[in-house]
């Protein structure tokens, strides 16, 4: 019968905007649903509205999620060394990254010239950074980690997106509260919450010391 | 990846193709005994014979892939490459045809496989080869005013700044600059010679009249005494899906002819390839077809693990791996489905609320992507040997302060109310409230028909082609991973019109969740296993020379890539065979004689995006 079709997909429509308002009722009319009631709306049994009111709800991002890579520095109120880059100016990440965004100088020991574990200047150029993640996955200091803050409109491209040292700088402890598992997986990995070369250089001072005491 | 391993009984294609034809055709084939190489190379001259023979004699009625690599330094030749399958399965043959870099000339195969013609025009467009007896040999996704034949190695572009990657001027003193300082705004355009972009009309009429005038063969138009009237639908338009235009004739209301013009969203994503290192690629694939970027990942790393497998020191990847990846390319597989439908409803006037709707389900899948991969659409998962990482035990997000809706849930527990529960649902809903609606069926049924003859020559592939008869999946043809011990059946409708096309997908939609449902307990049984064999996720894999050809049953089609490495660190040759470009073959047989709005079906009902048509 002609029709039936037009009436039968209406009546979804009709379904679904009648049940965002019994589901209103059921959260007495709020205007966002509680944070407590927000899995249950995106749940199995949910009816009625599906969507989240961005910018006023934000659902939380997942722990691998990525979006522009940051830099991983000591907490600033670590005791030895605040502050400090986890970064060892090793050129993977620059190497490995697909568009060729990341720009690194290797800082150079002034008597010496040899080069220092530690980046002079380190620059990401965020227009061109396509969050592939390679760097923060093939880090072998786990030194930069991707971001969770997807927010980073500007009005004006040619002065705010080329991310300096400063910028990309974050404390450890913030990769810890973005990403707790992995934080714990990739210290687990390490033998220990420290840097890399920290623990290495512990190591070796406890065998030097065993040695002593032999 | 143990079955392509050839086995000591077993005859290559090569083996057969030349034991039937060495006796005719002599010294006109080749096998090619290049370290890594395989197939035959013909002679050009014998190419058009050769190839008929194949086709009426061996039965490769099925051109899958054509294209062309130039070997300069390396024989300072281009060949051209021809991937040849028979609809009734098993793998692809391989022709080559090799002309010498000054000439560049080949014969054109579209008389033997119309499905040729794109492909072809591709390869003139990118590498310069021309292609005698071609019926339309015009640029495809460049414009006339562009100088020079991008994919030729001797090619620059304009802000090129070194051979490959990575790039030198990035460490150890990577001095920041932008890419724009190097070349000032509108000083990199080059024109060819003969070319005056002041005079340059879009269209000359003398090209108009030649382009219309094909029209196609046992077509007959009736007069309705109206004028001929040509209309451009597109590039901006919100039936084309994206930058796509379709230059139509019309008579009356009628379609009396159609040329479809691409190349709006082309950025020579080949090019970019061979500059690349082998991993730099895998993220730039999720942007082909940024619907489905888990299954063009897919295809990718068959590919390459393919060349790699010709070296010593490669080792497949572990049974929870390959899991992994079915489960990504089946639940891309629902997504996509989910998608197409939903546009296709939407360019037959229902506009979004159907799309809407289903959209839900996809917003949940592309949770768990989010979850698992770190992106919902830029997946970037799968590595050589491997995927990038394991499922992770919850799905969780920390409470910082830019948001407070905070999810943990369990991986599995999510995936099985997902696969078992809520999409089931959302795709019998679908069947309920579209297929029999009147809409859908006036609008569907008998419309835009492709016959099973042209589907075949024309080389259409994945759910066009299943839809007019045709049984041909890459997944039961060509197995490849873990769908050998999976059940599941290959959809297959006769009619060949948009109606058996949204039926088919309907049919897909019903097989993946079969497939997605015995991976589940797979899932659980492997919990734990590595996901790389050795010690997996090098960022410099080492690929030994040769070439490889890695296809994937795509949701919208043959998904190819055809690699040829040197032994390098880059791919020296990268081509995609997408199937959004190609399936656009057969559009405009598929439009003549239907009115202007149904154009809109048919574009919706070949499901295409410009990501990949473009590349």
């Amino acid at each position: 019968m002609y029709g039936t079709g037009i009436w039968r997909g209406l009546r979804v429509t009709l379904q679904h905007f009648l049940n965002t308002y019994i589901e209103d009722i059921r959260y007495g009319f709020r205007r966002h649903v509680p944070v407590e009631a927000f899995p249950e709306r995106q749940g199995l049994e949910a009816r009625g509205i599906f969507t989240v009111e961005y910018p006023e709800e934000k659902i939380a991002t997942p722990e691998r999620f990525r979006f522009i890579p940051f830099l991983v520095v000591e907490n600033y109120d670590h005791p030895e060394r605040p502050g400090h880059d986890w970064c060892t100016s090793c050129g993977i990440c620059a190497k490995v990254c697909p568009p060729q965004c990341i720009w690194i100088v290797r800082s150079d020991d002034p008597e010496t010239g040899r080069p220092i574990p530690e980046p002079e200047e380190f620059y990401i150029d965020i227009d061109i950074c396509m969050n592939c993640g390679f760097c923060a996955e093939f880090c072998p200091f786990d030194a930069i980690k991707m971001d969770h803050d997807y927010e980073l409109a500007s009005y004006d491209r040619t002065s705010s997106h080329i991310y300096d040292k400063q910028r990309l700088s974050k404390e450890f402890r913030y990769w810890q509260s973005i990403a707790p598992t992995r934080a714990a997986e990739e210290a687990e990995a390490r033998g220990g919450w420290e840097h890399k070369d920290v623990l290495k250089q512990k190591q070796r001072e406890a065998k030097e010391k065993g040695k002593a005491a032999n | 990846m143990a079955e392509h391993a050839p086995t000591a009984e077993s005859v290559t294609p090569t083996d057969e193709a030349l034991n039937q034809l060495s006796a005719r055709f002599g010294d006109a084939i080749q096998p090619d005994t290049r370290e890594g190489f395989s197939g035959l190379i013909v002679q050009p001259d014998q190419l058009i014979a050769v190839a008929t023979a194949l086709r009426d004699d061996l039965g490769y009625d099925y051109l899958a892939s054509a294209t062309a690599v130039d070997y300069l330094g390396k024989g300072d030749h281009f060949e051209m490459v021809y991937h040849l399958c028979r609809t009734k399965g098993g793998p692809p043959l391989v022709v080559k045809a090799q002309t010498p870099r000054d000439v560049a000339a080949l014969p054109s195969l579209v008389p033997v496989w119309p499905g040729a013609e794109f492909q072809e025009r591709e390869a003139w467009d990118l590498m310069g080869i021309h292609f005698d007896g071609h019926p339309d040999l015009r640029r495809i996704l460049m414009w006339e005013g562009f100088h020079g034949h991008p994919l030729r190695k001797d090619w620059k572009e304009a802000y090129y700044e070194q051979e490959q990657k990575p790039f030198d001027s990035r460490w150890p003193s990577g001095h920041v600059r932008r890419s724009e300082e190097l070349v000032p705004y509108g000083k990199n355009v080059r024109y060819p010679d003969d070319f005056s972009p002041e005079d340059y009309e879009n269209i000359t009429d003398e090209a108009h009249s030649r382009i219309m005038s094909t029209l196609a063969p046992g077509v007959e138009i009736e007069s309705n005494g109206t004028d001929r009237l040509t209309v451009n639908l597109g590039p901006q338009h919100p039936s084309t899906h994206g930058v796509f235009r379709m230059m139509v004739t019309l008579e009356g209301e009628e379609i009396i002819a159609l040329k479809p013009v691409m190349g709006y969203l082309h950025r020579n994503h080949e090019k970019i390839g061979e500059r690349n290192t082998f991993i730099q690629n895998m993220p730039f694939t999720d942007r082909l077809d940024y619907i489905c970027s888990l299954s063009n990942n897919f295809g990718y790393a068959l590919a390459v693990e393919r060349l790699m497998a010709l070296g010593a020191r490669y080792q497949p990847p572990t049974y929870r791996a390959e899991v992994i990846r079915v489960l990504m390319a089946e639940l891309t597989r629902i997504v996509n489905h989910i998608w197409a439908i939903g546009f296709l409803l939407n360019d037959l006037g229902a506009y979004f609320t159907p799309m809407m709707y289903v959209v839900i389900e996809r917003e949940l899948i592309l949770d768990f992507f989010e979850a698992v991969t770190g992106s919902r659409m830029m997946c970037n998962y799968f590595r050589f040997g491997g995927v990038a990482a394991d499922l992770p035990e919850r799905i969780r997000s920390e409470a910082t302060l830019l948001n407070d809706r905070v999810r943990d849930i369990n991986t599995m527990e999510y995936l099985r109310d997902l696969i078992n529960e809520r999409l089931p649902r959302a795709i019998d809903q679908l069947d309920e409230y579209l297929t029999t609606s009147e809409i859908v069926t006036n609008r569907c049924i008998g419309v835009g028909v492709l016959s099973r003859e042209d589907a075949i020559a024309m080389s259409a592939a994945g759910p066009v082609l299943r839809a007019s008869g045709v049984p041909y999946d890459i997944r039961r043809a060509d197995p490849y991973s873990i769908y050998p011990e999976l059940e599941f059946d290959v959809a297959c409708r006769t009619h060949g019109d948009v109606y058996d096309r949204y039926l088919i997908r309907l049919d897909e939609l019903h097989q993946s969740l079969r497939i997605c449902q015995q991976l589940l307990p797979r899932l659980a049984d492997t919990e734990g296993e590595p996901i790389f064999a050795g010690r997996g996720g090098m960022y410099s894999p080492r690929v030994p020379a040769g070439e490889a050809y890695g296809r994937v049953e795509n949701p919208k089609g043959e998904l190819g890539y055809y690699v040829v490495s040197d032994g390098g660190q880059n791919p020296w040759r990268y081509h995609v065979r997408a199937p959004s470009f190609i399936n656009l073959t057969p559009l405009e047989k598929m439009c003549l004689g239907h009115k202007v709005a149904d154009v809109v079906a048919i574009l919706g009902s070949i499901d295409i995006v410009l990501g990949e048509t473009d590349r």
